[in-house]
C-alpha cells in the first residue's frame, strides 16, 4: 500500500508539472535568454551553412543575425538549431527555435493549418530539375518514366506529383529526409533526376562529385517563396521578425549600406533614411526594441543587395542573378512596405 | 500491488468476531487505493489529452481525423495495392502499412529459418561449421542494426552499375541499382485450376497427416508423410497445368527511357531492409534455438537412441518438439523487435508506414499528435497480435508435450 500512496504522489506531481506550452512574449523571453533561437537548414550552401570554422553563413543565416541585431545590437547573439525540413516545423511549433529561417516555402496550408506566420519572402524561387548531362535531356517533359530523388516534407515533393499529373507521365520517388542523403543517392545514380528549389539546386549542385556533369532543365514548375516562419498567436513577434526584413530592403532602396550607413546617419536630409535610422518618430519603441535597431541591421548584418551577393550572388559559386528578388523599383518582386 | 478480488487474507479468517472498524479491512482500504489511483490515472490521461488540444487550437494548429479523407496529392515508389495521387491519405496510410507488413513478413520468415540453420550448425560436431556459425553469430550480433543497414544499402546494392550497364541472367533477369527486376506471372483464363488443385492437395495433405498420426498412434507404424505430402502439394496442381494447357504467361522486363518497364520489380531498398533484418535478427535466433536445443536433457537423447532412432528422427521426433518449448517465448521477443525495427525502413528510403505516413503525411497535415499516435497504435497492435500467436501456439505445444 506504501507502494501505491507513492504511485499516486507521483501521479500529482506529474499534474501539476504538466503546464501549458509557453506563448505569447516571445520578444521577452528572448530578451531575457540574452539570444535568438534560430532554426536553419542541416547545410546548404548561400542560404545557411557552417563555415570553415563552423560559423553559420548564408542568407537565411543573415536573417536570424539581423534579428539579433535589431534586439540586441549585436548579430552573433543567436543559437542556431540545424533542422531537416522534416523536423522543422515541429521545432518551431514546439518552441524550440523561436523563428524558423530556412529556405521554407510560404504555402496556405503552412500558413493556417500549421499554426504559423510567415514574416516576408527571403527569396523568391521556383522549382527545378537536374539532370546527369550524359542522359542528353533537353526538357522535363522528356522525363516521363525517370526516377526522381527527392526531401520528404517538401513542397518538392507534391509540385513533382503535380507535375507528372498534369502532364501525364510517370516517376519514381525516392523519398530522403537528409537532404545530404537525396544528393548522394542522385550523385550516385540511384535517380535519374533530383528536384528541389532551383537556388537549393545551384546550391546542392556545389557537393557532387563533378557539378559540371549536370545541368538544370528550364522549366520551372512551381513557386517558391521561402520566408522566415514564425509561430501564431505572438504578433509582436512576428511584427519585428516582418520588419527586420524589411528594414534590410528599405535600407537598399534608399542607398543605405554597412558602409555607409554611420555617414547616412551623421548626414542624411532625407526624412526616410532618418526614421529608419532612428534618428526621428519611435520605430524602434513601437516594434518593442531598442530606436537604433535599422541601424544596427545595417551597419552590423548589412542591407538586403549586401546579404544577397555576398551569399548567393552572381559572384559566389551559387552565381544566382538578382532575378525576381531584385527590387521593385529594378523590375524585381521586393517591395518593402514604407518605415514610418 | 493487492489481488482485490478472489484473494484470501488466511489472518482474517482466524479472527475473532467482533468487527474491526472499517478503515482497517485490509480488502477495503486495497480497493480504495486502487480505485484512486486508477482515477489518478484517467484523470492524468484527460487532463494530458485536453491540454494538448487546447494547446493545440489556441495555436491554431488543425486537429481530428478529417485530413484523412483528403487527396493525398503525393507519390509512393512501393504500393501493394493501387495507388495514385488522387488517392486518400487513407489509402497512402494503407500503403505504408502493408509496405511494413511486408517487410516484416518476409524479415520473420527468412530471419526464422536462417536462425534455426545457425543455431544447429552451431552444435555441429564439425568444427569448421561451428566455428564459422559462432563467428557469424558473434559478428552480426554485435554490430548496430542500423550500421549493417547502411552497410547493406549504401556500400553494397548502391554500387550496382546504372540500369543500361545491368547485370543481365538469361534476358529475364536485371539487377542494377534502381533493383531486380524479373519477369512476372501473367494469369491466363482457365488458371483458376491450379489453385483449386492446390487446395485440394492441401485438404489431402491435413486428412493423410491425422490418419497417419492416429495409425501409428495404434500400431506404431510410421508413414512417409512428409515425401507423400510434398508429392501431393506439387504433383495435384502440376497435374492441374498440364491438363489446362499452362494457361499462364510470362511478362519479360524491357528497357524503356530511363529504366526497365514490365515484369516484377524489387527496389534495392527492400531489399536492403529485408536482408540487414533478417540477418541481424538471425543471429539472436541462432542463439535461442542453441540454448533451446542444450536445454533438453541428454537422457531424452539417449532414450532415443536406445530405442534405435536415426539421428534424424532423434533431432524431429525427440529434441526439437521440446526445444521448442524452450524456444517459443524469446523467440516472440525477436520478432516483435524484428517488427518494430523495420521502422528504421525510413532511413534509407523503404516507404513503410513511418516514411510514408509518419513522414510525407505528418508534414504535410501538419497534424503531428494524431498522426504519431495511430502510428504507435499501430505498432502496438503488430506487436500484441504477434505476441497472441505466438502464445496460442505455445501453450499448444507446451500442453502436447506434458
Ligand atoms: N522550399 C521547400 C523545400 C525546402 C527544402 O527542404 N529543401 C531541401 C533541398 S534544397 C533542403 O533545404 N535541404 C537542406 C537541408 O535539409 O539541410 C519547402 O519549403 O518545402
Amino acid at each position: 500500500m506504501r507502494q501505491l500512496i507513492r504511485t499516486l504522489g507521483i501521479l500529482t506531481a506529474l499534474c501539476v508539472t504538466v503546464v501549458a506550452a509557453a506563448d505569447a512574449g516571445t520578444l521577452d523571453d528572448v530578451k531575457k535568454k540574452g539570444f535568438v533561437r534560430c532554426g536553419v537548414s542541416q547545410g546548404l550552401p548561400g542560404f545557411s551553412n557552417p563555415d570553415a570554422k563552423g560559423d553559420w553563413t548564408g542568407i537565411d543565416v543573415d536573417v536570424c543575425r539581423a534579428v539579433a541585431a535589431a534586439i540586441f545590437g549585436e548579430p552573433g547573439k543567436v543559437k542556431y538549431l540545424p533542422l531537416s525540413a522534416k523536423e522543422r516545423f515541429t521545432a518551431l511549433q514546439s518552441g524550440e527555435v523561436d523563428v524558423l529561417s530556412r529556405n521554407t516555402t510560404w504555402t496556405l496550408v503552412r500558413d493556417t493549418a500549421l499554426g504559423l506566420n510567415f514574416t516576408g519572402v527571403t527569396y523568391y524561387d521556383g522549382q527545378g530539375f537536374m539532370v546527369p548531362k550524359k542522359l542528353n535531356v533537353r526538357s522535363a517533359k522528356q522525363l516521363n518514366g525517370a526516377s526522381v530523388c527527392v526531401n520528404i516534407g517538401t513542397t518538392t515533393e507534391l509540385n513533382l506529383a503535380d507535375y507528372f499529373r498534369a502532364n501525364r507521365m510517370t516517376y519514381k520517388p525516392v523519398v530522403y529526409e537528409k537532404a545530404d542523403e537525396v544528393v548522394g543517392a542522385y550523385d550516385a545514380g540511384r535517380c535519374d533526376v533530383y528536384t528541389t528549389d532551383r537556388s537549393g539546386l545551384a546550391a546542392q549542385r556545389l557537393k557532387m562529385k563533378n557539378p559540371d556533369d549536370h545541368v538544370v532543365l528550364p522549366e520551372i514548375i512551381s513557386k517558391e517563396p521561402l520566408g522566415p516562419v514564425v509561430r501564431h498567436g505572438d504578433d509582436q513577434w512576428f511584427d519585428l521578425v516582418k520588419w527586420v526584413l524589411y528594414a534590410m530592403l528599405e535600407a537598399e532602396e534608399y542607398g543605405v549600406n554597412s558602409e555607409n550607413v554611420d555617414q547616412m546617419k551623421a548626414g542624411s536630409k532625407d526624412p526616410v533614411v532618418k526614421r529608419l535610422l532612428g534618428l526621428e518618430g519611435d520605430m524602434g519603441k513601437n516594434l518593442g526594441v531598442g530606436n537604433e535597431w535599422a541601424y544596427n541591421i545595417v551597419k552590423k548584418v548589412g542591407n538586403y543587395a549586401e546579404i544577397y551577393e555576398r551569399n548567393v550572388g552572381p559572384r559566389t559559386p551559387l552565381k544566382l542573378e538578382r532575378g525576381a528578388n531584385a527590387l521593385w523599383k529594378n523590375g524585381g518582386l521586393q517591395y518593402p512596405m514604407p518605415v514610418r | 500491488m493487492y489481488r482485490v478480488t478472489g484473494a484470501r487474507d488466511p489472518l482474517a479468517e482466524s479472527e475473532p468476531p467482533g468487527k474491526p472498524p472499517v478503515w482497517q479491512d485490509p480488502r477495503l482500504r486495497a480497493l480504495v487505493f486502487q480505485v484512486l489511483a486508477l482515477a489518478g490515472v484517467v484523470g492524468l490521461g484527460v487532463f494530458i489529452v485536453n491540454n494538448t488540444i487546447a494547446n493545440l487550437s489556441k495555436q491554431g494548429i488543425a486537429s481530428g481525423f478529417g485530413f484523412l479523407g483528403r487527396t493525398a496529392g503525393f507519390g509512393i515508389s512501393m504500393s501493394l495495392i493501387e495507388y495514385a495521387e488522387e488517392h486518400t491519405y487513407l489509402r497512402a496510410f494503407l500503403v505504408g502499412l502493408l509496405n511494413t507488413m511486408l517487410v516484416s513478413g518476409i524479415g520473420i520468415v527468412l530471419a526464422t529459418l536462417l536462425g534455426f540453420v545457425l543455431g544447429i550448425m552451431r552444435l555441429s560436431r564439425n568444427w569448421l561449421i561451428a566455428t564459422l556459425a559462432a563467428a557469424y553469430v558473434e559478428v552480426v550480433r554485435n554490430l548496430p542494426l542500423l550500421l549493417q543497414l547502411f552497410l547493406w544499402y549504401f556500400g553494397i546494392l548502391r554500387q550496382l552499375p546504372g540500369p543500361r550497364q545491368s547485370v543481365t541472367v538469361l534476358d529475364a533477369f536485371f539487377l542494377n541499382n534502381r533493383g531486380l527486376f524479373s519477369p512476372q506471372p501473367i494469369l491466363e483464363p482457365g488458371f483458376g485450376a491450379i489453385p483449386l488443385a492446390l487446395v485440394v492437395a492441401l485438404v489431402a495433405v491435413v486428412v493423410l497427416a491425422r490418419w497417419a498420426r492416429r495409425r501409428r498412434d495404434r500400431t506404431g507404424e510410421p508413414f512417409p508423410t512428409v515425401s507423400v505430402s510434398l508429392a501431393l502439394l506439387v504433383g495435384l496442381p502440376l497435374l492441374a497445368a498440364t491438363a489446362t494447357g499452362f494457361p499462364l504467361r510470362w511478362e519479360y522486363p524491357v528497357l524503356q527511357g530511363f529504366n526497365f518497364v514490365g515484369g516484377m520489380e524489387l527496389i534495392p531498398e527492400l531489399v536492403a531492409l529485408v536482408v540487414a533484418l533478417s540477418t541481424y535478427t538471425a543471429a539472436f535466433i541462432g542463439e535461442i534455438v542453441r540454448a533451446g536445443i542444450l536445454g533438453v536433457s541428454h537422457g531424452q537423447t539417449e532414450a532415443a537412441q536406445a530405442l534405435g532412432l536415426t539421428r534424424g528422427q532423434m533431432l524431429r521426433l525427440v529434441i526439437i518438439p521440446q526445444a521448442l518449448r524452450i524456444i517459443i517465448p524469446p523467440l516472440t521477443s525477436q520478432y516483435l523487435n524484428l517488427t518494430k525495427n523495420s521502422s528504421l525502413a525510413a532511413a534509407i528510403a523503404y516507404p513503410d508506414l513511418v516514411l510514408v505516413f509518419a513522414g510525407t503525411v505528418l508534414m504535410q497535415t501538419g497534424q503531428a499528435v494524431e498522426i504519431i499516435a495511430v502510428t504507435m497504435a499501430v505498432y502496438l497492435t503488430f506487436s500484441l497480435l504477434i505476441s497472441l500467436f505466438m502464445n496460442v501456439y505455445n501453450r499448444r505445444i507446451a500442453l502436447v508435450e506434458r
